[in-house]
């Protein structure tokens, strides 16, 4: 088996806030266009690495990481590195749906626009296109100036979906979904990930195993801040090497 | 039902019930006057001569100084408390804007005479020889100090709207790839509009309503003002003015009440849009 080309990259990260350390020395490297799925039990920091790779964690005071997150080799925790083109680069799908109380048509259009974009055509293409990718295009083409609160749950994830593969990123991170959705639309979701890999590197947090079965091509089982284990979705499932991930998974943790 | 609860359910209906009294108390009192009325010279008039004979009541010139100088009030004031809105809810440290915010609501108890006051001996003088003008008491000086009286309604119920904003809307915002400035300009205020617009009509209603500094500051002519610049006396002026010389049940009296429910009538549609927003906009969420 080729051992295809690693787009993501933990090398001994480690996450504070304030005095309170979150993630522990968190080391692993992250292959492109697969799917990685980070699991572990509630409180054990899966949402922070995650988060730690659009530096969405700036925001919050007191924070402070040391080692390096690094993405198409470059530490973008470096000097110098410019947080909005990384942003553009690695898109990122929350735990609420959390579409703009804009129209559909401007959710989507909202990134291209921030980055100068005003020809319509060019826009009219560009959200499209991405509603398309986020499998939304059908269900909403009639109604693109509707506001997007008009849409259901799982339908408004898929905007938010849409809305950020419009600014065109390599990374998608995605922080538990489908955690507020009904199974119908939690399938869809899945179904979507599946294609987005063809042309993304994606991670998702989940804290649903199945899920975490279902679509992944790796499993990273985070305990306490910890990385515990890490390898092939099939291997986390069927041969952990590990006791602590065996009791997680069969549920005698968690 | 337990007797707290009905105590509380009267006590909020006597507020309705007396808010429909007071209006239906001056409309009474208002009535003789418009019963005599045969057109709108009252409101397109400008002849106010309350001692003459035959007398004339006429407020078209008093119906556009109270236009003038809430129009100067919400033009200078609005931007400045939008954007001091914007600055306390989004751009200042946390413990710098509670001590700001607290300043604004301190402002709001500067009793209006002060205000008055400080108009009448900084303001008007000030006026006077920037724009080279014989006397600084005109609606221009009024309207300037009264752009300040409003800001703590504007900028608290504004700052209140901003903040109500979902934090995922600025998260969502900023995974994006945008910068703070685009986030609050582009995400953040934007969903605030509607909470803005209601600050604005109620800091607008606030301004109609001021009565002790304009009757103070802007000058008090009895005529239309052919501009800003000129002294001039809006509704609330007049009635402040008038009322007590005016003998009971006189025409003048009956008059100034004409004037009164005019007044208490554009206020009260001011408020109502300002209510139907902020319900509109609850419903939307």
């Amino acid at each position: 088996m080729v051992e295809s080309k690693h787009k993501v990259g933990f090398r001994d990260v480690s996450i504070f806030y304030g005095r309170l350390q979150v993630v522990k020395h968190v080391s692993a490297e992250i292959p492109e266009k697969e799917i990685t799925a980070i699991i572990g039990p509630s409180g054990s920091g899966k949402s922070t690495p995650l988060r730690s790779l659009n530096r969405m964690n700036d925001h919050i005071g007191g924070m402070r990481i040391t080692g390096e997150a690094i993405i198409d080799d470059q530490n973008i925790y470096a000097a110098g590195v410019d947080v909005v083109r990384l942003r553009r680069k690695v898109g990122m799908v929350f735990q609420r749906p959390n579409p703009f109380p804009k129209s559909i048509y401007e959710n989507v259009a909202y990134g291209p626009k921030l980055q100068g974009l005003r020809t319509k055509a060019d826009l009219d293409i560009i959200v499209e296109n991405s509603l398309r990718q986020a499998a939304l295009w059908d269900e909403v083409k009639d109604r693109l100036h509707a506001s997007g609160f008009d849409l259901s749950g799982g339908q408004q994830q898929r905007l938010c979906i849409a809305r950020s593969l419009a600014v065109g990123p390599e990374v998608l991170l995605m922080d538990e979904p489908a955690s507020a959705l009904d199974p119908a639309a939690t399938a869809k979701i899945e179904e979507l990930m599946l294609m987005l890999k063809r042309t993304l590197t994606l991670i998702v947090v989940t804290h649903n195993m199945q899920q975490a079965a279902r679509v992944s091509d790796r499993t990273a089982f985070l305990l306490g801040g910890e990385l515990a284990e890490y390898d092939v979705t099939r291997k986390i499932f069927t041969a952990p090497q590990d006791k602590r991930t065996d009791d997680y998974i069969s549920g005698k943790m968690g | 039902m337990p007797y707290q609860q009905k105590l509380v359910t009267v006590a909020g209906y006597t507020v309705l019930l007396l808010t429909a009294a007071i209006f239906l108390f001056v409309a009474a009192q208002a009535w003789p006057f418009f019963r005599d009325q045969v057109d709108l010279s009252f409101f397109t008039g400008d002849r106010w001569l309350p001692v003459s004979s035959p007398p004339s009541f006429q407020i078209r010139g008093f119906l556009v100084s109270s236009f003038m100088i809430t129009s100067m009030a919400i033009v200078v004031g609005c931007p400045i408390g939008i954007l001091s809105a914007v600055c306390l809810a989004e751009l200042l440290p946390r413990q710098a804007s509670i001590l700001l915010r607290s300043v604004f609501e301190m402002t709001a108890g500067i009793p209006s005479v002060v205000w008055g006051f400080l108009g009448l001996t900084v303001i008007a003088p000030f006026v006077a020889r920037v724009f080279n003008l014989n006397t600084g008491l005109t609606g221009f000086s009024a309207g300037l100090v009264l752009s300040v009286m409003i800001l703590p309604t504007l900028v608290s119920l504004a700052d209140e709207a901003l903040r109500a904003v979902p934090r995922e809307y600025a998260e969502a915002s900023y995974a994006l790839g945008a910068t703070r400035w685009q986030t609050i300009w582009r995400v953040i205020v934007p969903a605030a509009r509607g909470g803005i617009v209601a600050a604005v009509l109620l800091a607008m209603g606030r301004a109609i309503g001021e009565t002790m500094t304009v009757l103070m500051v802007a000058g008090g002519r009895l005529t239309t003002p052919g501009s800003i610049f000129e002294p001039m006396r809006p509704i609330t002026a007049l009635i402040a003015a008038e009322v007590t010389n005016a003998a009971r049940h006189s025409e003048q009296y009956h008059a100034l009440f004409a004037a009164g429910l005019v007044l208490f009538s554009i206020t009260l549609a001011v408020n109502a849009i300002a209510a139907a927003v902020i319900v509109g906009k609850k419903a939307e969420a």
